[in-house]
């Protein structure tokens, strides 16, 4: 094992532990923010929405779609990122709603028909992608403001862009809570979630209220794909890493529940970068510890509702 | 009439005997089938579509006739795992019956076509860009031959200049976790170690995205980094460790300084300038033999195809002429057993695109040139440029096999020369 060699030596300082512990919660950051949209539709709504990583990519690769040309004139350049945000949360929002209007919304319940369909529009969405925009990977750059290393006590130098992205988990998190506890919206929502026919009984609009979670899920989804694709390259074959990950953050975490979306993903965000140190090469395997281990001793997951 | 039955006997064997006479002249004369795999999906996909533009050009050279045979080209696809690679090859052979498949791309792929190889009678299978040490070098298959060469070979010079020109004596080794970088590592290492570096070794799975631990455990002392990564994985690093402020000079692996990361813009660039690294080939390679392939393959495929060659079509294309060779060496006789055609394969001696000499050991590995290769920026893009050149490099290394095969196969731990205490 590469660590063990070195475990008594000078890496394991201070440092070094808050260095990691640091990079596994920016990681969490980018996890939560893809995941609460996931959270929202499949926690939620108990709507099961398997493209939810090709909601991702399709925020990615329209607001980089959007972004290049921005970015390599003269006059945009500087607020290319922003409006190639978006344009990738609007993306992913259109599609999204596309999909619940069309498709998802008339198979309430029936949650293989709805498994079976999203898969299939994932499937085709990412051979359209393909298509459109070709194999090659790509990325945004940080904008000027984010970019670089920044100085932090015992740590040193660490980049600001994932500091910026632990700042934005927060936003996304405090606004969603607002939403869904102080909202007249939120509490239409949290009255679907257990009574949907009592809820239409009182006048609601109910699938009108579904295509807006729906489309608000997907934008975070989109929100996630620029930031992601900022944090990291971009390429096809994303969609199923972040469809598992928002799986596992949200069983892990618990359904329907924005604390348990964030714990759990703290939990896979630090496991991966922990994993990676700690035995590099069974790393991937640890997250699916932690999600079999959470099953078997908490069903409903670390801060799910018990069911009644 | 009067026939005895034995004389319809005997007549009707002397009939079967002479139709089986003219299928075997009509398969003489008909078209050479020559089936090929590339990856065509998954994580190479662009590669493997490179692959096949040198293939063609290849072929079209000679008009797709060898010897007044037409030549019958049946393209596969796989996606770089050996399973799905291997149903090809069986699809090719057993329902299109190629005489030769010229392929594959991958590692382990090369590893499963090589075995089943064995079990064909009068066929063969000639690589077509993979580079797994072991194909050819450990349990050889008698009809397989790789008229490329493997990555540990493509490494050869880089650990010599790394520690006498740049005077580098602990680097930090960031490498993805699988057959071909232990293949790389191996390759650097070996020279490295030698002279007295120490090398503090840091895997990361293949698909890796995010290498800010990694970076974080770089020891203060290291003087460089080595970086065995290729595609997104490489991008990634770079730009991470960009972003961390990271300066010291970073040494490539064959497959580091590829399209993916010489076409993308962003800070990774200003690390990427000078980046050293070992390979078969360089985008800018004064020989007139590689001069004349860029300039063919330019005009070939304009702005469908790359800004220059990848590797995987110089290897493919280097296959694809020796085998062409071969075939114009006897004639498109590929009768008993395709003996004479494999016999003139194993002697084949020729020049590569790249204006290397290639011949094969007795293993049927390539013995061949490797450029020690420098990203620079020519007029606004970056190319990789050759400024030194290992003649000859033969699978081991210049040692005697035994010698070779004692230091053990390539792994993890192997070779291993960590800092002093």
């Amino acid at each position: 094992m590469g660590f063990a060699g070195r475990a008594e030596e000078e890496n394991v300082s201070l440092q070094f532990i808050l260095t990691v512990t640091l990079n596994g919660l920016t990681l969490a950051s980018l996890y939560f923010i893809v995941a609460s949209g996931f959270s929202l539709i499949f926690g939620l709504m108990r709507t099961v929405n398997m493209a939810h990583g090709s909601l991702y990519m399709v925020g990615a690769y329209v607001g980089f779609a959007v972004y290049d040309p921005l970015y390599a004139s003269d006059v945009w350049a500087s607020h290319a990122w922003l409006i190639g945000i978006a344009a990738g949360i609007l993306a992913a929002a259109l599609v999204g709603l596309f999909m619940q209007v069309a498709l998802l919304g008339w198979m309430q319940g029936q949650e293989l028909r709805q498994a079976l369909v999203t898969i299939g529009l994932s499937i085709i969405i990412a051979d359209q992608l393909l298509a459109l925009f070709g194999g090659n990977p790509f990325r945004f750059f940080t904008p000027e403001l984010l970019f670089g290393p920044t100085e932090l006590p015992v740590i040193g130098r660490y980049p600001i862009f994932r500091l910026f992205q632990v700042v934005l988990a927060v936003a996304v998190g405090i606004g969603l809570w607002l939403l869904l506890n102080k909202t007249k919206l939120g509490i239409v929502v949290r009255a679907g979630v257990d009574d949907r026919q009592m809820l239409a009984a009182c006048g609601v609009n109910v699938p009108l209220v579904a295509a807006t979670v729906f489309a608000l899920g997907a934008g975070l989804a989109g929100l996630g794909g620029v930031i992601g694709a900022t944090a990291q390259p971009m390429a096809l074959g994303v969609d199923a890493r972040f469809l598992l990950m928002s799986l596992v953050v949200v069983i892990v975490g618990g359904m329907g529940s924005i604390g348990g979306t964030a714990l759990g993903a703290l939990l896979i965000g630090l496991a991966e970068q922990w994993g990676q140190v700690l035995f590099p090469t069974y790393s991937v395997i640890l997250t699916f510890v932690i999600m079999a281990t959470v099953l078997a001793v908490w069903p409903q997951g670390l801060l799910g509702r018990k069911p009644t | 009439m009067l026939i005895s039955r034995r004389n319809t006997v005997a007549w009707a064997m002397g009939t079967v005997a002479a139709m089986f006479a003219v299928t075997g002249a009509l398969a003489q004369d008909g078209p050479i089938r020559i089936g090929s795999i590339t990856t065509l999906e998954g994580p190479f996909a662009t590669g493997g579509q490179d692959a096949y533009r040198a293939m063609e050009m290849a072929f079209e050279a000679i008009d797709y006739t060898i010897g007044g045979r037409q030549i019958e080209w049946i393209r596969e696809s796989s996606n770089a795992t050996p399973d799905v690679a291997l149903a090809r090859a069986r699809k090719l052979i057993e329902q299109d019956e190629v005489d030769i498949i010229i392929g594959p791309l991958s590692g382990a792929e090369g590893i499963a076509l090589r075995d089943y190889s064995r079990t064909l009678e009068g066929k063969t299978i000639v690589n077509g860009s993979s580079g797994a040490a072991d194909t050819t070098l450990r349990d050889p298959s008698p009809n397989f031959f790789r008229f490329n060469t493997e990555g540990t070979q493509w490494m050869a010079g880089l650990g010599t200049y790394a520690y006498e020109e740049m005077g580098s004596r602990h680097v930090a080794l960031v490498a993805a976790d699988y057959a071909f970088p232990y293949a790389q590592v191996f390759g650097f290492m070996h020279e490295y170690c030698e002279l007295g570096g120490a090398v503090t070794k840091l895997w990361s799975p293949l698909n890796t995205t995010d290498f800010s631990s990694i970076i974080a455990q770089f020891p203060s002392d290291v003087d460089a980094v080595v970086l065995i990564q290729g595609g997104t994985d490489a991008l990634a690093f770079l730009t991470q460790y960009a972003e961390v402020g990271g300066d010291l000079p970073i040494i490539g692996g064959s497959i580091t300084a590829d399209q993916t990361l010489l076409s993308a813009r962003g800070p990774h660039q200003s690390l990427m300038e000078g980046m050293v690294a070992a390979g078969p080939i360089a985008d800018l390679n004064e020989d007139p033999n590689w001069q004349d392939f860029v300039a063919r393959y330019r005009e070939r495929w304009g702005s469908e195809g790359f800004d220059s060659p990848s590797i995987h079509a110089v290897n493919y294309y280097t296959n694809t002429i020796a085998v062409i060779q071969a075939l114009e060496e006897v004639g498109g006789d590929l009768s008993d057993n395709q003996a004479a055609f494999q016999a003139a394969l194993a002697a084949a001696e020729f020049t590569a695109p790249t204006g290397a000499n290639v011949a094969l050991d007795h293993n049927r590995q390539a013995i061949s040139d490797i450029f020690l290769t420098r990203i620079v920026n020519d007029g606004g893009t970056m190319r990789t440029e050759a400024f030194g050149r290992t003649p000859n490099v033969s699978q081991t290394l210049g040692m005697d096999q035994d010698a070779f095969m004692a230091l053990g196969s390539p792994s993890r731990d192997n070779p291993d020369c960590p800092p002093a205490r």
